[in-house]
């Protein structure tokens, strides 16, 4: 077996998540993205404020709205695509990767988009979406994290906590729990981030870089789901709590939060991981010390680490922002390479040469 | 020395050996030179699941059966009249299915007592009797071989991996093959590696002069080109066919090709062929699993691709929530079920028409989906191009039901012309903002074609006409949810009805009755068509009367099979499961079908489907007449020699 070294496509592709994406300079607002359909979620539902963020920020791209495309799977979220007016696909459970990819392949000139929610990319679709983390699809992911099964009213999901009791764990799950962020770490994901319902001016921050980055994006957004796990996240709620709670993760900067930055991140020389420490006064440590997060970092090792600061039981803190964007080739794009340089080297197929390949024999004719 | 010359206007040859004997590459090769030459011919190749089973055990047989002829055949033969042997568990495996008196070449390089154990033999079978009534040419083909290469300096087990050169060499020379196709290939293939060029090329000439000079071998074959259309031929598989069908549909119909797949047997070759050709636009994804193959194509299809997916009967399993999805979204897609036995993992490298019922009704919820099966494996190419005609003009997910037998069975095939093949128009919808803007109506999504009763299709891209589809029932027209028991009622009757409607547009049903007067009609589908075919030409010669119909769509089926059936005192099916065509004619039309079933993993045989068609008719009082008139009606043609057999 051998293998070729792939050329690098073309640079602006590489660095450019909506290249390729035709634009407009009519205005946009958030009227047009909206459609007919009448939301039905639950009231409180932490869906309505993606949504809303999402159509508030979709005109700021400046693209033509027919060349934006949302595919969904299966739950409360994935019903997300009705409620945009743009081109839509509400498919089936776990399978919106999958569908995404074929559309991201042939059709360069789209801006893809899936919604997704915890049980249908972690459980039923994990596959799918471990996968087109890994191959670096050309799509921005939206992970709906309410850590419970809501379209079916109140069973644990792959991300609930341990011991989590519900209508088909009336004596506590025994699973252990998916981190989102780590598993799409360790499947070589090139873009990783996580935000949180109702901080709509950081949600928008994270899908704006989403859309940006070349290849598979995923965000995780926690999301309360008000009727079979309310205040999965009240720990972040409020502007005290989510400043104790909430570990913003900003690209170049020192890792700091808590009341006063008084607490931040720093390596944990003794298992290699990071860890929260205190900042300054007798028992912290030195503010030249705390770990600046490099979101740039080929390595994925620390974005791990710091993954691994979100609560796997009922939580208390977990980290948000980018986590990992670096540039490496889409699949879509290297495919689509091979195709061009192969109609650029040899032309356009000669359908009648094919069919005749290269041993034919005629009858009817004098036998040479 | 001057050999005698025996005219024939047949002969079925079977190669077999261990897997890693080479045997399918000697195969092919011989049927390379037999197209050449022009003869008729049909191959079976047959070979274990296992990639290398325990060498010398029967386990590991592998075989490859080629038919050739002067005149026009169907099948790859149902015994062959030349075993070739390369160990004793290929003889032993093979034996059974030899008639005595037939020709027997066996080397006998490996008939020591371990090899002879591992076959199952507790005597040799070249000294016990055993090969008494065949012709025998006991011959160590190994031995001959590593002495004719010797001075190339390999070592002895790579010399003697050229064993089936040798074999290939004494064969073209009994039949008089042509050389040169052999010798080119030989040299391509080899072109990087001079020694092993050397050794293949010097191994199948010695095998050729071995039949020439030795006294062993008195008698050479000539079997005399068929009569063919004048035209250009060349020889083809069926993954083969059906892979350029796929790229001649896509540029038929200027929509991008996509197949999304996962690897499996016996469908992995039309992956593998597809891949070669990226300069005709197509693209491949290898999938993470069944689903994402099907998934990704369908993905493809909503982008305006002819989305593809092919696999076999597991992988169909898996896609089966796709296919509804598909249905649902009346979307074009192609899934191309390369039948295998079943049922689970069954029979990889076997060949089974048992996914018929799952084609037809494998899904939750009423899901009808188009079904089209070719007949033979130059027939693959135009199944291809038909289901690909009708997923774009019905907007609907069509499954091709081909199998093992065909997929990897091969034949001559006249080239169509490309300027004949039929356009197929994927008819977009496109945006008119005009007209959008005086009526103020938005896009209907699913409005239906008074015609094909098929939904506009309306590429994401096309100013104007932003909509969501989706697996929830559609409201008619406007395609938003709906949960509406009326619109649910005429949504189902109306997808159904849709792929009801493929039928109109469909010719009339061959009936191959040469006086119209047989009261027995023999009804198939798919792969079984050459042996029914050639069993029904044994019939004939007896001059008996027996009408055929093969049908191509399964679903829908014909608008005139019904009354065809009906004319026919006894119809009988023969089918490689346990009656699921006969289930469905029975149910659909009333008809008393009769099943007949064979689930060997391997085609019909000739000899066996005709005397099952000759015990019917003897049930229904129809005997031989005492002299058969050699110019009696229902004969293919009166120039056909009277022992042809097909």
């Amino acid at each position: 077996m051998t293998a070729v070294d792939l050329p690098f496509p073309d640079t602006d592709l590489s660095r450019d998540g909506l290249a390729g994406v035709p634009t407009t300079d009519e205005p946009q607002n958030r009227k047009e993205y909206t459609s007919d359909q009448e939301v039905r979620w639950c009231p409180g539902c932490g869906d309505y404020a993606v949504l809303a963020a999402v159509q508030g920020f979709l005109p700021d791209l400046g693209l033509k709205r027919e060349n934006i495309v949302f595919v969904s799977g299966i739950g409360c979220s994935s019903r997300f695509p009705y409620y945009l007016d743009t081109y839509g696909m509400h498919s089936i459970h776990g399978r919106a990767p999958a569908i995404a990819t074929g559309l991201a392949i042939t059709r360069p000139d789209l801006s893809t988009w899936v919604v997704t929610g915890d049980g249908d990319a972690l459980s039923i679709g994990g596959n799918h979406l471990i996968h087109a983390l890994r191959r670096n699809v050309n799509l921005t992911i939206l992970l709906f994290n309410n850590r419970i099964y809501g379209l079916t009213k109140g069973q644990y999901s792959p991300t609930s906590e341990t011991g989590k009791v519900t209508k088909s764990t009336p004596a506590g799950s025994v699973d252990t729990p998916f981190n989102p962020v780590s598993l799409a770490l360790g499947a070589e994901a090139t873009f990783v981030a996580r935000t949180v319902d109702n901080d709509r001016k950081h949600l928008t921050a994270v899908l704006s870089a989403a859309a940006a980055h070349r290849g598979t994006s995923l965000v995780e957004i926690f999301q309360n789901c008000p009727i079979f796990n309310d205040g999965a996240f009240e720990a972040f709620k409020g502007k005290g709590a989510a400043e104790s709670a909430l570990i913003p993760l900003e690209h170049g900067h020192a890792i700091r939060f808590g009341p006063d930055g008084s607490r931040g991140v720093a390596r944990d020389t003794a298992t290699g991981g990071v860890r929260v420490v205190g900042v300054g006064g007798d028992d912290g440590i030195d503010e030249s010390d705390l770990l600046v997060h490099d979101a740039h970092a080929d390595d994925p090792t620390t974005a791990f680490a710091l993954s691994r600061l979100t609560d796997a039981g009922v939580l208390t803190q977990a980290p948000i922002g980018i986590f990992r964007q670096v540039e490496r080739p889409t699949y879509d794009d290297l495919t689509r390479q091979q195709i061009d340089t192969a109609t650029g080297t040899s032309g356009r197929g000669d359908l009648a040469a094919l069919l005749a390949g290269k041993d034919t024999w005629a009858v009817g004719e004098p036998r040479g | 020395m001057s050999k005698q010359v025996k005219q024939l206007d047949r002969v079925i040859i079977r190669f077999a050996g261990d897997s890693g004997d080479g045997m399918q590459l000697t195969g092919d090769r011989f049927t390379a030179e037999t197209a050449a030459f022009g003869n008729d011919l049909s191959t079976l190749p047959n070979f274990p699941a296992e990639i290398r089973a325990p060498q010398g055990t029967m386990a590991g047989v592998s075989s490859f059966q080629v038919h050739f002829a002067d005149h026009d055949i169907l099948t790859p033969g149902d015994a062959p009249d030349v075993l070739v042997a390369m160990n004793p568990a290929a003889l032993r495996a093979n034996l059974k299915d030899v008639p005595r008196g037939s020709t027997i070449i066996v080397d006998t390089h490996d008939f020591g007592a371990r090899n002879l154990a591992k076959a199952g033999y507790t005597e040799d079978p070249l000294e016990d009797g055993t090969l008494d009534p065949y012709n025998l040419h006991p011959v160590d083909l190994t031995t001959l071989t590593v002495e004719a290469i010797k001075e190339l300096g390999l070592s002895r087990k790579d010399a003697s991996r050229a064993k089936n050169m040798f074999a290939l060499g004494l064969l073209s020379w009994m039949y008089g093959r042509p050389t040169e196709p052999t010798l080119e290939f030989l040299s391509t293939r080899f072109g990087a590696k001079p020694v092993l060029r050397d050794a293949n090329i010097t191994a199948f000439h010695t095998g050729w002069n071995y039949g020439e000079t030795t006294e062993a071998f008195a008698v050479r074959y000539e079997i005399k080109p068929a009569e063919m259309a004048a035209g250009r031929y060349r020889n083809i598989t069926g993954n083969a066919a059906l892979s350029y069908g796929l790229i001649a549909a896509s540029q038929q119909s200027g929509l991008p090709l996509f197949l999304g797949a996962y690897p499996i047997t016996p469908a992995s070759e039309v992956l593998h062929e597809l891949s070669k050709h990226k300069s005709f636009g197509v693209t491949t994804f290898q999938a993470e699993d069944e689903i994402a193959g099907v998934g990704a194509a369908l993905g493809a299809s909503f982008g305006g691709a002819l989305g593809v997916t092919t696999t076999s009967g597991p992988g169909v399993s898996l896609k089966s929530e796709t296919i509804g999805l598909a249905v649902m979204l009346e979307l074009p897609l192609l899934v191309c079920d390369i039948q295998r036995g079943g049922p689970s993992t069954g029979l990889p490298t076997k060949t089974e028409q048992s996914d018929l019922l799952q084609a037809m009704f494998g899904r939750n919820g009423e899901a009808p989906v188009p079904v089209v099966a070719p007949q033979s494996p130059v027939d693959c190419f135009d199944a291809a191009i038909e289901a690909a005609r009708i997923a774009i003009t019905y907007r609907t997910p069509v499954i091709v039901l081909s199998d093992g037998y065909l997929a990897n069975g091969s034949e001559p095939w006249q080239l169509p012309d490309v300027a004949d093949l039929p356009v197929i128009d994927p008819a977009f919808e496109v945006s008119d903002p005009s007209a959008n803007a005086d009526t103020g109506e938005p896009f209907q999504p699913y409005a239906r074609d008074p015609e094909t009763l098929a939904r506009p299709w309306a590429l994401p891209g096309t100013p104007g006409l932003m909509h969501r589809i989706g697996g929830l029932e559609k409201k008619d027209g406007t395609g938003e949810i709906s949960y509406d028991p009326d619109n649910h009622d005429l949504m189902v009757r109306a997808r159904q009805a849709k792929v009801d409607a493929v039928a109109d547009a469909l010719p009339d049903t061959i009936v191959d009755d040469p006086d119209g007067d047989a009261r027995l009609l023999v009804l198939g589908w798919g792969s079984t068509y050459g042996p029914i075919g050639a069993g029904v030409r044994r019939v004939r010669r007896d001059g008996l009367k027996v009408a055929q119909v093969h049908v191509r769509h399964l679903n829908p089926l014909p608008r005139d099979l019904g009354d065809i059936l009906a004319r026919y005192e006894r119809v009988v099916v023969p089918e490689m499961n346990l009656g699921q065509l006969a289930m469905l004619v029975r149910a659909k039309y009333l008809v008393d079908a009769r099943s007949h079933t064979q689930v060997h993993g391997l085609p019909f045989k000739a000899a066996g489907l005709a005397e099952v068609l000759r015990e019917h008719l003897r049930d229904l009082g129809d005997v031989p007449p005492a002299n058969t008139d050699p110019e009696q009606p229902g004969r293919k043609s009166p120039a056909t020699t009277p022992d042809v057999i097909a």
